[in-house]
């Protein structure tokens, strides 16, 4: 388990013309196509776009979850396979999805009780990563007593107890009201600034996107691919009073009109 | 939030179930008392009895001996002589052969479940298993197994196994069934995310297993448990028809049907439906709660 | 550790193999099922040096041995061609054992007792190369990765019939080949032939136990329950009332009313069709209910802005969404009747019916004519379900569960 080729590097992930083509019995269906991407340590990004347009799936290829059909992936360095053998990522689905029949304690204690930690680093990492979450004192609650925010909060700690360097969130505040969405998102920034992790996020919110990141990947649908990479030029700490100011709507007018014009690529279908 | 429906829903049907048995009882009294009344009449006839009045004849009709059908009481009377009054020891206890049939169905039933848990895990974790087992066994819940009955116990017989075992072998035939196509169900059924966030801890098939498939199937479980162990009943009694056996209800059943002793037929049925009930119950019961402690159910 | 229990249930994931690749358990298949070939060929080369009629032991065997030696080194066929091998071979192998066993049922088919045994022992080690072998096929067809649907349909429809054929055959060897007692276990082959030979008993019973009591007992007893729980429908009372207690009826074992019908009612098939009716009455009458109860409210109020009637309700909307619920009904009723209908027999019918004949049959030990008309009930049960699952599909094609 060393991260010595990780470290001397400063690029998280590697991507190189990956393609991923599924087959089924109405054909093959393009899902990626031709995707070339770094991320750099600490970076923020986030993949945005139209549903089919891949971004759920080009997470779930770094995660391990999919496998490239062509091109080149580097995780940490490794194939995606090794580096999920690693434990080299947290992952947050878009639903919580906590095991119902565990409370949320021993929810978060899943990955490491699967890593096999001893029972005292395992309480040591849940106090701390729920701490971290503000769900301090619901250890012994189960998940459906909680409220969708807090459960997806839980499952937030229960990426972090892995203590990975990158965290892979797929719309994670996607079925939450916009409310709990934007105080969670502000959570996340604090987080995010705190433990100085990489991570990914994928969103079909620009306002969502655009807060959150310091890169922004537009995407577009059939064939799956990269439409557009933003850079933000946001400052690092932001309020939620950002999202008024002129740079942050310029951003996002930048990204609206790429995911338009990623559209209007297939309007004629 | 369907716990607190069905909890509301327990208090909420009490008193429709109540009005409705009540009604059973007068239709069952109402039935008696039409049904019999033809052989009644009979007797008043032999006897020269031709000056009998209306209570007369509606209380003989539920006193006779062997009623076409019996009234409410009698059976009772019948259920309550035959289990408190009685030794059980005694022959003539109903607690004696509830007991044997009892003791044959639940030993089948728990082999049943074990034995189709082992083969639901197989299939789950065997695709050629998956594919060529598997559509038997669902196949074989259509056939009527319980017609082998007879031939199990009897060739059973003849090579020397005899007494709770061969009863216990036709329950836990017919329990196996459903409990394999439930488990194998329950196994697959983890949510997509949910085996995902196994397959980003890179966790091991046994750690699957053991922390997700497992306690996901368990609801599933007990559905099919319940339906297992109201058919291992069935498998138990059935058994006793074949071999003119001595005890168990089915023989019960058998012998009354045998000398006419309509109350005694009625009796056992009655005491076949309260243990396969309360049996139910029980499986259901501790379902309930399993389910609660895993925050689900099967029906969502 | 922790890695071996993973490469163990490794075909558990049911990762997307590249065609041809062989995995663990089909390895070791192979393997087996090469080393017994081998073993049965050595043996029954020697015992045909007794006996020349014996040579078509060691055929049967070299057929196995061949095809395992000739896909032992080759990674790169696909699972088709494998499975096409292995299920020729053993085909040609099942056949050739048949022979032998006719050869071995004969009384004098070895000069020695030497060779007797090892005649035998070829014939039992060829019967388990066979099976490793189609074993083996069955793996491989399972590992097919087809995109077509129609192949996937012929997939599995032929992955269960070699399996059971492969139980019947193995039936059939182990019980003629260790000479198991007919009283015990009767061979396929004996069942078969009591079967043909006894047709019009066959059908006699058929027409008294499923023509009359099954099916006017499903009948009756479905439609009653039906019936039933529309005419309560509009009681929610009652229906709270009635549908716990169903549920419990539903549970309990009913059967046991046949003695009682069997007074009322008398030897013929009119006690058995009331057993039926009141076994398969319960079930439709609470699917009916909880069918009933199944439309969203939202869809309730749908009809109310059409200021639909009750009727209007109930046939547009709420029947059509009880449907599921109520073949389901339907299809356990299919088994509920046939079990009802030959129990109750037991206690007591003219000379003719299934439950007659087979626990008259079971008490003059003719096994073999109990398992013919064991094979007449599976048959029919099966049918019968069977239909029903069609006009199934072709009502509630709608529903969710009959997508793919």
């Amino acid at each position: 388990m060393s991260n010595t080729t990780a470290s001397t590097s400063d690029q998280v992930i590697n991507i190189n013309n990956l393609s991923l083509t599924f087959q089924t019995s109405d054909g093959p269906v393009f899902a990626l196509s031709d995707i070339d991407l770094d991320i750099t340590r600490g970076d923020f990004v986030s993949f945005i776009g139209p549903s089919g347009c891949g971004k759920t799936t080009l997470l779930r290829v770094i995660a391990d979850l999919e496998k490239a059909t062509e091109g080149n992936i580097s995780v940490n360095g490794v194939t995606p396979e090794q580096a999920r053998a690693q434990r080299a990522y947290g992952y947050v689905f878009q639903a919580a999805s906590l095991y119902p029949w565990r409370t949320i304690a021993k929810n978060v204690a899943l990955p490491l009780e699967i890593m096999g930690l001893s029972s005292a680093e395992r309480k040591k990492r849940v106090a701390h990563n729920l701490e971290l979450v503000n769900l301090a004192g619901f250890e012994k609650k189960y998940p459906w007593q909680l409220s969708g925010g807090m459960q997806q909060r839980a499952s937030i700690a229960r990426a972090l107890a892995v203590e990975p360097d990158l965290l892979l969130m797929d719309e994670p505040f996607g079925a939450l009201d916009e409310i709990v969405r934007d105080h969670l998102n502000e959570q996340l920034l604090a987080l995010w600034a705190k433990t100085n992790k990489t991570v990914v996020f994928v969103t079909h919110s620009i306002p969502e996107a655009v807060y959150l990141s310091t890169r922004i990947v537009v995407m577009s649908p059939r064939p799956g691919q990269i439409h557009d990479i933003i850079e933000s030029d946001l400052p690092k700490d932001r309020t939620l009073d950002i999202r008024e100011t002129p740079e942050f709507l310029a951003l996002a007018n930048r990204v609206r009109d790429g995911l338009r014009a990623g559209h209007s690529y297939d309007e004629d279908e | 939030m369907t716990k607190m429906n069905s909890k509301r829903g327990f208090r909420y049907s009490f008193v429709p179930v109540m009005v409705v048995l009540c009604v059973i009882v007068v239709f069952w009294y109402l039935a008696a008392v039409f049904l019999n009344l033809p052989w009644q009449r009979d007797i008043y006839e032999r006897a020269g009895n031709t000056e009998y009045s209306v209570t007369e004849l509606v209380s003989g009709t539920l006193s006779q001996e062997r009623p076409v059908l019996p009234s409410p009481h009698q059976v009772a009377q019948e259920v309550y002589k035959t289990t408190v009054e009685k030794k059980i020891t005694s022959k003539r206890s109903l607690i004696f052969h509830s007991g044997v049939t009892l003791s044959s169905a639940l030993l089948g039933f728990a082999l049943g479940t074990v034995l189709g848990i082992v083969l639901a895990v197989a299939i789950v974790y065997n695709r050629a298993l998956n594919k060529s087992l598997m559509p038997w066994v669902i196949a074989s819940q259509t056939i009527p197994i319980l017609a082998v009955a007879p031939m199990i116990i009897v060739v059973l017989n003849a090579i020397g196994i005899q007494g709770l075992l061969p009863k216990a072998f036709i329950s836990m035939y017919l329990s196996f069934f459903p409990v394999v196509v439930g488990m194998v169900k329950g196994l697959n059924s983890p949510e997509v995310s949910h085996s995902d966030l196994m397959r980003t801890y890179n966790a091991s098939a046994a750690q699957t297993f053991w922390k997700l498939r497992l306690p996901t199937s368990l609801p599933y479980l007990f559905t099919s448990m319940k339906v297992a162990v109201a058919i291992a009943m069935v498998g138990a009694i059935v058994a006793e028809l074949p071999t003119g056996a001595v005890a168990g209800l089915g023989a019960r059943l058998l012998a009354g049907s045998y000398y006419g002793q309509t109350i005694q037929i009625w009796s056992a049925l009655v005491m076949a439906s309260l243990l396969a009930a309360l049996l139910v119950v029980i499986i259901g019961w501790i379902g309930t709660l399993v389910n609660r402690r895993m925050g689900m159910s099967p029906h969502g | 550790m922790v890695d071996a229990t993973h490469a163990q249930f490794e075909s558990a994931v049911q990762e997307k193999m590249p065609a041809g690749v062989r995995t663990g358990t089909q390895k070791s298949l192979l393997l087996a099922a090469l080393i017994f070939s081998l073993l049965a060929f050595v043996a029954g080369l020697i015992s045909v040096l007794s006996k020349s009629e014996l040579a078509i032991n060691p055929i049967s065997s070299l057929v196995l041995l061949l095809a395992a030696a000739a896909t032992w080194q080759r990674q790169a066929l696909s699972h088709w061609l494998y499975a096409g091998v292995y299920l020729i071979a053993t085909t040609i192998a099942v056949v050739l054992v048949l022979h032998h066993l006719e050869i071995m049922q004969s009384t004098s088919f070895a000069d020695t007792a030497i060779m007797a045994s090892l005649s035998k022992s070829g014939y039992w080690l060829t019967v388990v190369a066979a099976w490793l072998m189609a074993w083996l096929a069955v793996e491989h067809l399972s590992a097919v990765n087809s995109l077509s649907r129609i192949t996937n349909r012929v997939l599995s429809f032929i992955i269960p019939l070699v399996f059971g054929v492969w139980l019947l055959l193995l039936w059939e060897f182990i019980t003629s080949g260790a000479g198991v007692p007919q009283v015990l276990l009767p061979s396929p082959s004996l069942i078969a032939e009591r079967f043909s030979n006894s047709i019009p008993i066959l059908v006699a019973d058929f027409k008294q136990t499923f023509l009359k009591a099954v099916l006017i007992g499903y009948a009756i007893g479905c439609s009653a329950g039906f019936v039933v729980a529309i005419l309560i429908d509009r009681s929610p009372f009652l229906q709270r009332g009635l549908l716990p207690i169903g549920n419990l009826v539903s549970a309990l074992p009913i059967v046991g009313v046949a003695p009682i019908m069997v007074m009322w009612f008398g030897f013929d098939w009119p006690s058995k069709a009331a057993v039926v009716i009141v076994m398969t009455f319960f079930p439709m009458l609470v699917n009916t209910i909880s069918g009933l109860a199944a439309a969203s409210s939202m869809q309730h109020d749908l009809m109310k802005t059409y200021a639909a009637g009750y009727w209007q309700t109930l046939f547009k909307m709420r029947l059509p969404q009880a449907l599921p619920f109520i073949f389901n009904a339907l299809k356990i009723n299919s088994t509920l009747a046939l079990i009802g209908a030959i129990v109750a027999e037991f206690f007591g019918t003219p000379i003719v019916g299934m439950g007659f004949r087979i626990s008259t049959e079971v008490g003059r030990m003719n096994v073999d004519m109990v398992w013919a008309e064991i094979a007449v009930a599976a048959m029919a049960g099966s049918l019968f379900y069977a239909l029903l699952a069609l006009i199934e599909r072709m009502c509630t094609f709608w529903h969710p569960s009959m997508r793919t």
